[in-house]
């Protein structure tokens, strides 16, 4: 976050504030965020934690502490689901940032070289996957990925690899990995924009001090331009984590709420989905939803938390 | 001087690699497209061929537009859009001026308090959400969805737009000020429509998630009268899976509006963030 947020120039307004002791504008410019913000984010956010603490006691909603989460994490049916959803939610995790974001710094890499041609139409190519919806994106894959219409065989056989195909969104084995690759095709245009953005605000002196010093091409990328962008690599691990964590509609669209085949990519946000509301024959539990929400907030807590207090501090900013 | 070091065969190197990955990224929409366009035959026989005059059908848009309601999903998800970007800009620049300008007990708390919404999700909140839209009554109505988004987008907002405030000359609030003007008239006529491109750059950026949106439609609004595109499509698509034809017409008429408003709105959204409006 900014570190300029507080601190500016504001000596000037305080001789006003002395003389008008209650400003009503300041509250007629917060109060109508802040109540919408607050109503339907902030209290829904205590509210679930809170209902975590609860359930159904012969049918009277009674306080049970921490007995949902004993529930979840002992109880032999839940447990199972739920470090399977959390395994798969890690695996998913760790594919978006082993080739989501390399793929995207080495598109800004290659965009920010001055003078190439065409860089605008690469950019504004690459980036469109990103602002079409997960059901679009998710059906589209379907198709193509099925053997029925036989696209991808055909597309293989251009290369000889046609025997290597085989319905990878079917097999257990190998559906968590074509979920998380068709999730990397459709995002990997926000780490090339942010990195791009990085890139690009190097300024010029830094890049001729380098070349004066004998330093080009790929050691001028490893030594001088990625510790100057790892700020920006900072941010965008953050934002696919948060992402990554709360992800359910890719999920949802390929493989359905039952994220088969065999709960191979069950993710906490499709575990959330069906224990919220049920499906089929289980029934929905609000109090175990709100448990598993629960836990997703602390995950995603902790990570932002590591992130801020941990990462963000060491790593050196540089001014120019 | 940087172009009589590179060699052109790294330049070719290099226009290489980024057409090879422009087509992975293009080819998945194009295909779908041509193919929508297409008699179910001419489908599956040559999937990578363009219609021509043997193999143009239009059965498959035939399908879509007398099954479902998909001008109703596309309305529905226009106004849900537009009325909650419109509340996202109006209630964010009001709280991102009051922060930015004044100074007063508990401001950068206040920030704070705002800035937790970027960071955790508002779906982790669904459950209790849900059940208070159901007790005012909101649940399958158009406002629920509103009111969701317009919450999820504040955060951004107030914080892109403050940062921008600041940015907005002192001199020219004290003359407004001096002039006799409120502090209403300084925001609204000074100030807003000064930072107009943070404006723009924030609608683009509320605009993709809520318009993409599964979630929340699902949850809130399954209703056949309040559902959006991205739902509609998801449903329709889900009932005819092996009508192909049917299927490729959905995706195509659900990718036409992105595609036509990211042709409008690319260099806003690119400008914005290669501005660095997201640090």
């Amino acid at each position: 976050m900014s570190e300029a947020a507080v601190s500016a120039p504001y000596a000037r307004t305080l001789p006003v504030a002395a003389k008008r002791p209650r400003r009503w504008h300041i509250v007629v410019f917060l109060l109508p965020a802040l109540i919408v913000y607050s109503a339907v984010m902030i209290l829904p956010l205590i509210e679930t934690l809170r209902l975590s603490l609860f359930n159904v006691v012969d049918g009277q909603p009674a306080f049970v502490g921490l007995a949902n989460f004993r529930v979840l994490f002992g109880d032999a049916r839940w447990a199972a689901d739920f470090w399977n959803a959390l395994r798969n939610n890690f695996i998913f995790f760790v594919i978006h940032m082993l080739v989501q974001n390399p793929i995207g710094v080495a598109l800004a890499a290659m965009l920010s070289i001055p003078k190439l041609r065409f860089a605008a139409f690469y950019r504004t190519a690459i980036f469109l996957p990103t602002l079409l919806s997960f059901v679009i994106v998710g059906f589209i894959w379907k198709l193509i990925l099925s053997p029925i219409w036989g696209v991808s065989p055909w597309l293989m056989d251009l290369v000889g690899l046609k025997s290597f195909f085989s319905p990878w969104l079917g097999k257990p084995g190998s559906a968590l990995i074509a979920v998380s690759l068709i999730s990397v095709w459709q995002y990997v245009g926000i780490p090339m924009m942010l990195i791009y953005a990085a890139l690009l605000s190097i300024p010029e002196e830094v890049i001729e001090a380098a070349e004066c010093d004998g330093i080009t091409g790929w050691g001028q990328f490893w030594k001088i331009k990625l510790p100057l962008i790892l700020p920006a690599i900072g941010i965008i691990s953050i934002l696919t984590f948060v992402g990554n964590f709360n992800a359910f509609d890719l999920i949802y669209t390929v493989q359905g709420a039952l994220a088969g085949p065999d709960k191979s990519t069950d993710v906490l946000g499709t575990l959330l989905y069906r224990t919220f509301f049920g499906f089929q024959l289980q029934l929905g539990d609000r109090s175990m939803g709100a448990t598993i929400a629960t836990v997703m907030f602390l995950i995603i807590l902790a990570g932002v938390s590591l992130y801020l207090f941990g990462i963000q501090r060491r790593i050196r900013r540089y001014q120019f | 001087m940087s172009i009589a070091r590179r060699s052109p065969v790294r330049t070719g190197f290099v226009h290489l690699a980024l057409i090879a990955y422009t087509v992975i990224a293009l080819f998945p929409v194009v295909l779908t497209i041509i193919n929508s366009f297409k008699t179910k035959n001419a489908i599956f026989r040559a999937p990578l061929a363009p219609p021509n005059f043997e193999t143009f059908s239009l059965t498959g848009y035939q399908t879509v537009l007398t099954q479902g309601d998909f001008a109703g999903y596309f309305q529905n998800s226009v106004i849900v859009t537009v009325v909650s970007i419109f509340f996202v800009l109006l209630f964010g620049a009001m709280a991102a001026f009051a922060l930015s300008e004044y100074r007063f007990k508990g401001n950068s708390l206040m920030g704070l308090y705002l800035a937790i919404g970027i960071m955790i999700p508002i779906r982790l909140g669904t459950v209790a959400i849900l059940q208070g839209m159901v007790a005012a009554g909101l649940v399958n109505t158009l406002t629920a969805l509103i009111l969701v988004y317009t919450a999820q987008g504040l955060p951004l907002a107030v914080f892109i737009l403050s940062e921008f405030m600041r940015s907005v000359s002192d001199d020219l609030k004290n003359a407004g000020r001096i002039d006799g003007l409120s502090e209403y008239a300084i925001f609204f006529r000074l100030v807003l429509p000064l930072v107009r491109p943070a404006m723009a750059t924030v609608a683009v950026f509320t605009m993709i998630p809520i318009w993409n949106d599964l979630w929340f439609p699902l949850i809130l609004a399954p209703g056949e009268a309040t559902k959006t595109v991205t739902l509609g499509s998801q449903m329709f698509i889900g009932q005819f899976v092996t009508n192909w034809n049917a299927v490729l017409s959905a995706l195509s008429l659900a990718i036409f509006p992105v595609l036509v408003l990211y042709v409008i709105f690319s260099r806003q959204l690119i400008r914005g963030i290669t501005s660095g409006a997201v640090k």
